[in-house]
């Protein structure tokens, strides 16, 4: 099937296959992102603002803040979590507390090694 | 492109949901089919439903929708009758038990853990006495606010009740105007004191005076774009438009049409009418009203009042509704404060009988999340004032439990990012037990608001608060952005935020030192706003520190990621939800 994602009630939610999967509220933990001067951004996400796939991932970007410098804003596009079965689009999440790698070319063609 | 909720929208929306809704509620819960549910849930919001968060599966908080707060006589009995026999959850409140009313600050009514199968029911028992839910959420005419004591009030130049009035039966159910963009608020002030909060909806008739053909008239001037969610606080801006009250409504037609036509349906976090008057700016907005929208020609603004409003403005004539108040026709008001807007149900059924004994058995709602009895007869309001229920409902309440208002918070709600009402309070009781109220000080706003959509209306407050997260010791707890010194009045003023990220066990402590502050840096009678105004921003940041005291919050934790923050029990695996029509647990599908 294919994968159908989408942000609800203002921002609250990332459905993936409607069903409400991931929710606003919890920290992230952001490496080598360019989103704060901070080492690892401890970021709040406070509302979902852009959601995809970029198979089998679920990507989003999360408007909010580090909570350890104030720096406020848009991530870039995150993984949120996984399709792990493609036929029943049965969704894993990702554990926000875990560390992220924030990726801004998601949408563009990535260089050969 | 057109959103995914625009999409559900062309195919279902409006009227035609209920049939759908009174469907699913007689098959249950289960019958709505599991990829169809997001579809389901944000169509169910224009009946006032809005499924609540993660943890509480099948259950709705319900809104009904009382224009300009106004409950007549016989409705609030039902209310408390819905609220104690359907609003009951599977776990209690332990500070307001397990019935209870939400008195918003739109003047609506918000129930809690409302099950689907009892929707039909609830529905009958509402309308049976003119009461609905009708539009209360959605993308539509929401429910019209104004003046609370509308048509009682000595103040009042124009009877606002009977313009909102109109403007509510012309709009609901209205299948013109029942798919806008986004949500419409609208707002009737008719008093020279500005209580219709009209500077912060999507559309506000403000009291204002013409000369047509030789004959001063009164009527409204017209205000746009207005609103305070999403870090993106508005005032609205005046489109240079009179309008009599007779025509009041073919202008709320024309805008709203206007807002239909040209709001943004691709892009939902831009879709207000805020944004379109950013765009537009106030000229644009008044011509193509008046060239498409209207077809009579649209006089030029008015001569206003807002010089004269003291609502909410900072100093100490006019800040809410509480208290006794004399009405033109000799009878009184008499304003009870609500704490952070939640009644117990036994409570409300004591109001309802106060207001049939006393008054006319009418009750308002203010947008301070307050109620008022009208009509009480003007010599038995001092045998009502001492009827036991104001003990709790105060007609005169210290300033620091008068001015608190909190939004719904992780209680119940998908998009807060902390634990609201209980925790203000708590906050209100140990301010009132610890900290002096500054000398002349009645009335000092503290609005609590769980994130950014701003339901508490922060901006407006004197402290405002706002839903956050920090690390303390380096665990991750609740936390508070601070801002200061907001208002309305004459010249509105968005609060300024000056403290980020406080835990919210020190917020009190906070509170207590800037209080200090002001009590010693002020000068002759100067108000807090005036305080705040005068002082720029590198100097309002170092006011007053943080600090811990001997408030203890017992909310510090991820109250989200609890089923119902307050049960001893609050893993979210140990939820009841999703449960049946009798409240008993589904089991999961797998088992």
């Amino acid at each position: 099937m294919t994968t159908d994602v989408h942000q609800l009630d203002d921002g609250a939610w990332v459905s993936v296959n409607d069903s409400r999967e991931v929710n606003v509220s919890n920290l992230w933990l952001l490496a080598r992102s360019d989103f704060c001067g901070c080492e690892l951004t401890d970021f709040l996400a406070e509302g979902f603002v852009d959601v995809s796939v970029d198979h089998p991932n679920i990507e989003a970007r999360m408007a909010g803040r580090c909570i350890a410098c104030g720096t406020e804003g848009v991530t870039d596009w995150l993984q949120v979590g996984r399709v792990i079965d493609p036929e029943s689009g049965e969704f894993c999440a990702i554990d926000p507390e875990s560390v992220h790698f924030p990726d801004k070319r998601r949408r563009l063609a990535r260089p050969q090694k | 492109m057109p959103t995914k909720v625009e999409n559900w929208k062309d195919e279902v929306y409006g009227n035609e949901i209920r049939d759908h809704l009174m469907e699913f509620a007689e098959q249950g819960w289960e019958s709505i089919p599991e990829d169809e549910q997001d579809a389901w849930f944000e169509r169910f919001k224009w009946w006032g439903l809005y499924h609540q968060r993660s943890g509480q599966e099948s259950y709705f908080m319900m809104r009904i929708g009382t224009p300009n707060g106004v409950i007549e006589p016989g409705q609030l009995e039902v209310i408390a009758e819905v609220a104690d026999e359907y609003a009951r959850g599977p776990a209690e409140n332990p500070e307001f038990g397990d019935a209870y009313c939400d008195w918003t600050t739109r003047q609506s009514i918000q129930l809690h853990w409302i099950k689907l199968e009892d929707i039909p029911e609830i529905f009958d028992r509402l309308e049976s006495v003119g009461l609905g839910t009708q539009q209360a959420c959605g993308d539509s005419w929401r429910n019209i606010v104004g003046c609370p004591v509308a048509g009682k009030d000595k103040h009042e130049h124009i009877d606002a009740w009977p313009v909102a009035e109109e403007l509510h039966e012309t709009f609901k159910g209205n299948d013109e105007y029942s798919n806008l963009p986004r949500k419409w608020k609208v707002a009737v002030t008719g008093c020279d004191q500005g209580c219709g909060q009209g500077d912060i909806n999507d559309l506000a008739y403000e009291p204002a005076t013409k000369e047509i053909d030789g004959e001063e008239k009164l009527g409204f001037n017209v205000r746009v774009g207005g609103g305070l969610s999403r870090k993106e606080p508005r005032f609205s801006r005046s489109i240079d438009v009179w309008v009599p009250p007779e025509q009041a409504a073919d202008v709320g037609a024309g805008m709203s049409a206007l807002f239909r036509e040209y709001g943004d349906r691709d892009d939902r976090f831009n879709a207000r009418i805020k944004f379109l008057v950013d765009e537009w700016g106030t000229e644009k907005m008044r011509s193509v009203l008046q060239d498409e929208f209207v077809d009579f020609e649209l006089p030029t603004a008015g001569e206003n009042m807002r010089e004269s409003y003291t609502y909410n403005a900072g100093g100490d004539e006019h800040g809410d509704h509480v208290g006794v108040h004399e009405q033109p026709d000799g009878n009184y008001y008499v304003g009870l404060n609500v704490l952070v807007g939640r009644m117990g149900v036994d409570d409300v059924y004591e109001l309802a009988d106060l207001a049939d004994e006393y008054g006319s058995g009418e009750v308002r709602l203010t947008q301070r999340q307050n109620v008022i009895v009208t009509d009480v007869d003007s010599d038995r309001s001092d045998e009502f004032l001492d009827e036991p229920l104001l003990e709790n409902y105060e007609a005169d309440p210290h300033p620091f439990m008068r001015g608190s208002i909190a939004c719904t918070g992780t209680e119940f709600c998908s998009l807060s990012i902390v634990e609201t009402k209980n925790r203000q309070v708590r906050y209100a009781r140990w301010l009132k037990d610890n900290v002096a109220v500054p000398d002349g000080v009645e009335d000092f706003h503290i609005h609590l608001s769980g994130c950014t959509a701003s339901c508490a209306q922060p901006q407006i407050a004197d402290i405002s608060l706002r839903g956050m997260k920090t690390r303390k010791d380096g665990e991750p707890v609740e936390a508070l952005d601070i801002g200061l010194g907001g208002g309305l009045g004459e010249n509105p003023h968005f609060a300024d935020w000056v403290e980020m990220r406080v835990p919210a066990d020190e917020v009190p402590g906070y509170v207590e030192n800037l209080l200090a502050t002001f009590e010693d840096q002020r000068e002759g009678g100067q108000t807090f706003r005036e305080f705040i105004a005068e002082r720029d921003e590198e100097t309002l940041q170092d006011l007053a520190e943080a600090e811990e005291t001997d408030y203890e919050d017992p909310y510090m934790h991820n109250t989200k990621m609890t089923w119902y923050p307050y049960v001893e029990d609050d893993d979210m695996q140990s939820s009841p939800a999703p449960t049946n029509g009798e409240g008993e647990p589904l089991q999961p599908a797998d088992d």
